[in-house]
């Protein structure tokens, strides 16, 4: 009941080129992610497919039909944003049920549609508050209500949990995830938290400078990068890059190794180093190598490992965890 | 609370300086009011003395009231100002809504002319303004000094209430509009509820200069029936001979509305001004 395919979307504010030409598809059901750096351009894409922007050129189609020049209110959209934007004049159940109502719908099933999301969402105990009466987190699920309440073909997502802290986004993302799975509803959601891009996605959409760096599953971006902004932006922490000079490989110019992919030994191995500093992290050891052969390299040991500064070690790069770039920067041949 | 403590000199000093400005700002107003209750040679022997039995007296407001149209007075003056601060915060933030939430070319330069009134009097054009006036057959008509007003109260508002809507959330407006919220409905429902404070502290920075204002009326509107408070005072004053009961007693009157008006936006006022501050 939604899909959105965008062709050749471009964006410039005045001088200024933000989209340059992004070519997407989205099947029904999917729950697709927008990820990158801030400035990427990935918020103004979403802003797009709402109708919020006009593209400069290019189109829009949800459902197979042209959306370009339709109101943001008809293209059957509902969207959630970081700051929550929830009305504050209104309770919580007329701030749910304002779309509809805007729309004309019958008030017996407003308050029908209204009572659903607000039992989905365990909100009926606050349906008669105002927003400022809410915390954070229960701010953030009647946003998320009042998108579910207008039953769109597509869910935007504006950075939704930016806001929250640390505990109420795990559970919210949880929350997210288990929405998507009960209403099958295609997703849009845009974050530069590659965490949630990992854990939510079923395609991840790489943004890098108004351009579609790689769209694919989460585990194909993780294990097949395609070029090298891709490989540094997914995983953390961020993978190794070695220039291909100081491995013998005259092919790539670049190699790049995840700090997980590198063992490490007291008493024998491919790169001799010293540590530099170490980070204890219970589940993971961090430890930060400076190597001759090839520099300063970042190693992520599972478990808690005594190494300490001016430790030397020997790292190894486990087999098939190399990827190589050419001299544009594009995978020469992942994971060997 | 120890460092309130500690600073407890520091308090009082504050105090001692806002109470004894208070006592400035309000002793005009103080003589203005005792005095008008006073007979008129005790008004001239004894200016700084509060009225006695023996020297009390009502001949100001009985002359005031005599004369003239008084209330006819006080009804123009009300309509002048209340219509004019409707006029002016309607349009100023509907101007002001537009220059700061849609993108079009020559955005900045139209906030710059719509703001040049703040610097520019109105009073360079009254020649003009009563040519207009004349020849559009509004002399001695309340519309004239109403024009005007909201003329010249346009500019203060439509630049504080723009630099206020900036701050209301884009993303708000864009709910609304993904809600179906037609654009009047963001500007009424969303926004200027949102810059109620803002909206009060324009209010009052319109409503005192028009009400006090003596120069448009006395040129656009001197006739019996369109004259303001304050025009209307002037007749107590002479050249050679003035009668002070009686204006004293007709300034004293004329305060009253004005503060009316104002405890009605003060609460709004001042959440306005340190609204800025707080965040």
């Amino acid at each position: 009941m939604g899909s959105l395919q965008l062709k050749s979307i471009r964006k410039a504010f005045g001088g200024h080129e933000v989209l340059k030409g992004i070519d997407l598809e989205v099947k029904d059901g999917e729950f697709v992610i927008f990820v990158g750096p801030s400035g990427c351009g990935k918020s103004t894409l979403l802003r797009t497919i709402a109708g919020l922007e006009d593209a400069t050129s290019g189109s829009v189609q949800i459902d197979g039909a042209e959306v370009g020049h339709v109101a943001p209110a008809k293209r059957g959209i509902a969207m959630v944003f970081q700051s929550y934007a929830l009305y504050p004049h209104l309770t919580v159940k007329d701030n749910m049920g304002l779309g509809l109502k805007q729309a004309g719908a019958p008030k017996k099933e407003i308050d029908e549609k209204v009572a659903k999301a607000a039992g989905m969402l365990s909100l009926e105990p606050y349906l008669a508050r105002r927003p400022a009466e809410l915390s954070g987190g229960q701010r953030q699920r009647v946003a998320i209500g009042r998108a579910i309440v207008r039953e769109p073909k597509l869910f935007l997502f504006d950075e939704p949990l930016s806001n929250l802290d640390a505990a109420l986004r795990v559970n919210t993302r949880l929350e997210i995830a288990r929405l998507h799975r009960s209403l099958k509803a295609t997703m849009i959601y845009v974050t530069h938290d590659q965490v949630e891009a990992m854990t939510l996605a079923d395609k991840i959409v790489v943004l890098n400078a108004g351009r579609v760096e790689q769209v694919g599953s989460p585990m194909e971006l993780y294990n097949r990068p395609a070029n090298v902004f891709v490989a540094g932006f997914i995983g953390s922490p961020q993978m190794n890059f070695i220039e291909g000079g100081r491995l013998g490989d005259a092919q790539a110019k670049t190699i790049g190794i995840r700090p997980e992919h590198i063992g490490l030994s007291r008493e024998s191995g491919q790169w001799k180093g010293k540590v530099i500093h170490v980070e204890h992290l219970g589940a993971d050891t961090i430890v930060y190598l400076d190597t001759e052969e090839v520099g300063t390299i970042t190693v992520r040991l599972f478990g808690e490992h005594r190494y300490a500064e001016d430790d030397i070690v020997y790292a190894t790069p486990v087999i098939g965890g190399m990827h190589r770039f050419d001299s544009d920067d594009r995978v020469i041949n992942s994971g060997q | 609370m120890s460092k309130a403590r500690a600073s407890f000199g520091r308090t009082a000093g504050v105090h001692v300086a806002l109470i004894a400005y208070t006592l400035i700002a309000l002793f005009p107003v103080f003589l203005t009011i005792a005095n008008s209750f006073k007979s008129r040679n005790a008004i001239f022997r004894e200016p700084l003395a509060l009225p006695t039995p023996e020297t009390f007296s009502l001949i100001g407001y009985q002359t005031v009231l005599k004369q003239g149209d008084f209330l006819g007075y006080f009804q123009n003056s009300t309509i002048v100002t209340v219509v004019s601060i409707a006029l002016v915060l309607l349009f100023g933030a509907m101007a002001a809504f537009a220059l700061s939430e849609y993108r079009f070319r020559g955005n900045a330069l139209m906030g710059l002319y719509l703001a040049l009134g703040i610097m520019i009097p109105i009073r360079l054009g009254t020649v003009a303004i009563l040519q207009g006036m004349v020849a559009t057959g509004l002399v001695n008509t309340l519309t004239a000094l109403i024009l005007v007003y909201t003329a010249q109260g346009l500019p203060l508002a439509v630049f504080i209430l723009s630099e206020f809507m900036r701050t209301v959330s884009d993303d708000l407006k864009n709910a609304g509009r993904i809600d179906g919220l037609s654009e009047y409905a963001i500007f009424f429902r969303l926004v200027l509820p949102l810059v109620r404070p803002a909206m009060a502290t324009v209010a009052v920075f319109t409503m005192i200069p028009i009400w006090k204002d003596l120069w448009f009326p006395l040129i656009l509107a001197p006739a019996e029936t369109t004259k303001t408070v304050t025009l209307g005072s002037q007749i107590f004053i002479g050249q050679f001979v003035t009668n002070w009961n009686a204006v004293l007693s007709a300034l004293s009157l004329a305060i009253f509305p004005v503060l009316i008006l104002y405890v009605i936006f003060s609460r709004q006022l001042i959440r306005g001004i340190t609204a800025g501050a707080v965040k």
